[in-house]
């Protein structure tokens, strides 16, 4: 039988998945070991018990200098920056995608502007945002706005002006004006695809931020990730990097369950 | 009877392209006129007229002796081979559209008492089409059949003058086809409609035509294929029999 041709069970597929996963955690073991064995006080490689207790340290024991615990600080803190960032892009994308996809003359005049816009590096524009808005919270929420929403009003205005043109038509024998035909045939349509591409672009949104706070912060996770670089203390970092990683996979769960539970049309599924 | 539509000299053409030329022909009330002829005969192009979808570049398009606008109206309903039904609504959803369209000019929405009267009567026009026990259906999970029963349920909801179908039964298989004969039929002698329907099908367009039109080039230049455009080449009338129409019906 071809190899393109074998599709494995549900309980094979989650035991291959397991096995990249469980060999890269079973070498690093390895690997740190031997290194702690060597040189006790080895920071580059710490031992996944040298790491849980600087997690724990980090996300239950308040901080005498701050009166704060650490992590949870950190998270609230960047969790805010990177909300309130998210949200404007998609706000932003979701009139202008709908306003831009389906008028054309509005298309026309404003599309070749949002291409200019998404080919600059937003990290680029980093030092013109802390000109204009200061160091504080204000010239990080912007990147990361300027940095997702070009992508993803282009996706969506793509999305919305290639819906079926059978579908606006019929809509307007049905007697609908401009205005009911955006409301009611090419938002409910947006709304998927945004949640798709609010998917694709947490990503960057991340990127954008952690660079934001390595530059210029006092708290986040960014900020504390770069900040304790300068002692070496991967015992700190890696935990650091997998809490994040844990908070983007938990967002696009959200998301994506959002999604399927707001519109099983959109996937295929009975409702 | 009187013509509903009234093609006066019409030309379309784009660019150097001459799609249909010199198209001068009535349709009256309560016809069921199809429409037939090769491929690239200007056979869409003729619907798409009369759709408002777009316009003549020369002569005039009138319908009840008022010139018709480049724009899609509600007094013409249509149903496309294909992507005819929105995708993101229910069955019922789909036909209640049109009055949520005209009764909520601003939220596009009805409530309370509107919206039972608009359910009502979308309910009662999905059993007229075989879909009664589907109300709460999305598309996606309906048969190409029952796709096409909805989407003339829900051009017919807002009862307009002409019924427009491009190759409506195209996608489906023989057996749906001849049910879907029989449903048109039906729907055309009891609602009175007028309906222009292009087909690749010449069978069909006998069998359920009283009128069938044929799109072709009358003359052709081999050195410039796109110098002269399509007309109607042949405008036979059909006697459609009482016989006849209870014979589709039967089927």
């Amino acid at each position: 039988m071809r190899i393109v041709n074998i599709r494995p069970q549900r309980g094979i597929r989650i035991l291959t998945g397991a096995i990249p996963i469980a060999i890269a955690l079973i070498a690093y073991a390895v690997v740190s070991a031997a290194r702690a064995e060597a040189n006790p006080h080895d920071k580059v490689l710490p031992t996944f018990l040298a790491m849980a207790e600087a997690a724990w340290r980090l996300f239950s024991q308040v901080d005498p200098r701050t009166g704060e615990v650490t992590a949870y600080a950190d998270t609230v803190a960047s969790l805010w920056r990177l909300s309130i960032g998210v949200a404007i892009a998609t706000v932003s994308t979701l009139l202008l995608g709908l306003a831009l996809g389906a008028v054309p003359i509005f298309r026309s005049t404003l599309g070749p502007f949002i291409t200019i816009l998404a080919v600059i590096p937003p990290i680029a524009v980093l030092p013109i945002l802390f000109i204009a808005l200061g160091l504080g919270e204000a010239s990080k929420i912007a990147l990361i706005a300027v940095g997702i929403a070009p992508f993803m009003i282009r996706d969506l205005v793509g999305h919305v002006s290639g819906l079926p043109v059978e579908q606006a038509i019929k809509a307007q024998t049905l007697g609908a004006s401009s205005w009911q035909l955006i409301l009611r045939v090419y938002l409910p349509q947006a709304l998927p695809r945004l949640i798709e591409s609010l998917r694709l672009s947490m990503g960057p949104a991340w990127v954008f931020l952690i660079s934001a706070e390595a530059i210029a912060s006092d708290v986040g996770l960014g900020y504390r990730i770069f900040l304790v670089r300068r002692y070496l203390a991967m015992d700190m970092i890696l935990p650091y990097v997998a809490w994040i990683s844990l908070l983007a996979i938990l967002t696009d769960a959200a998301l994506q369950w959002v999604s399927r539970k707001a519109f099983p049309w959109a996937h295929g599924e009975a409702k | 009877m009187t013509a509903l539509l009234s093609f006066r000299d019409v030309w379309v053409e784009y660019g150097d392209k001459v799609v249909l030329e010199r198209v001068t022909l009535d349709v009256e009330q309560g016809s069921f006129v199809s429409v037939v002829g090769p491929s690239g005969a200007g056979k869409s192009t003729f619907l798409r007229l009369i759709l408002g979808q777009e316009g003549p570049s020369h002569g005039q398009i009138l319908m009840d002796g008022t010139p018709l606008t480049p724009e899609c109206g509600p007094d013409r309903g249509v149903v496309f081979q294909r992507y005819s039904v929105f995708p993101h609504l229910t069955a019922l959803q789909n036909v209640v559209f049109a009055l949520e369209c005209e009764q909520s000019p601003l939220l596009g929405k009805l409530f309370g008492r509107a919206r039972r009267d608009a359910i009502a009567k979308a309910t009662e026009m999905l059993g007229a089409v075989g879909l009664e026990h589907n109300l709460q259906v999305y598309p996606a999970q309906m048969s190409g059949g029952m796709q096409q029963r909805l989407a003339i349920a829900q051009a017919l909801i807002k009862h307009p003058r002409v019924l427009l179908l491009d190759e409506p039964f195209g996608a489906l298989d023989p057996g749906i086809r001849l049910d879907m004969h029989g449903l048109v039929t039906r729907l055309w002698r009891e609602h009175g409609l007028t309906i222009v329907m292009v087909t690749h099908d010449i069978k069909e367009a006998f069998k359920l035509g009283t009128r069938v039109l044929t799109f072709d080039k009358r003359r052709i230049d081999p050195h410039a294929p796109n110098r002269y455009g399509a007309t109607a080449v042949y405008d036979i009338a059909v006697k459609r029999k009482d016989g006849d129409v209870a014979a589709v019906l039967a089927e």
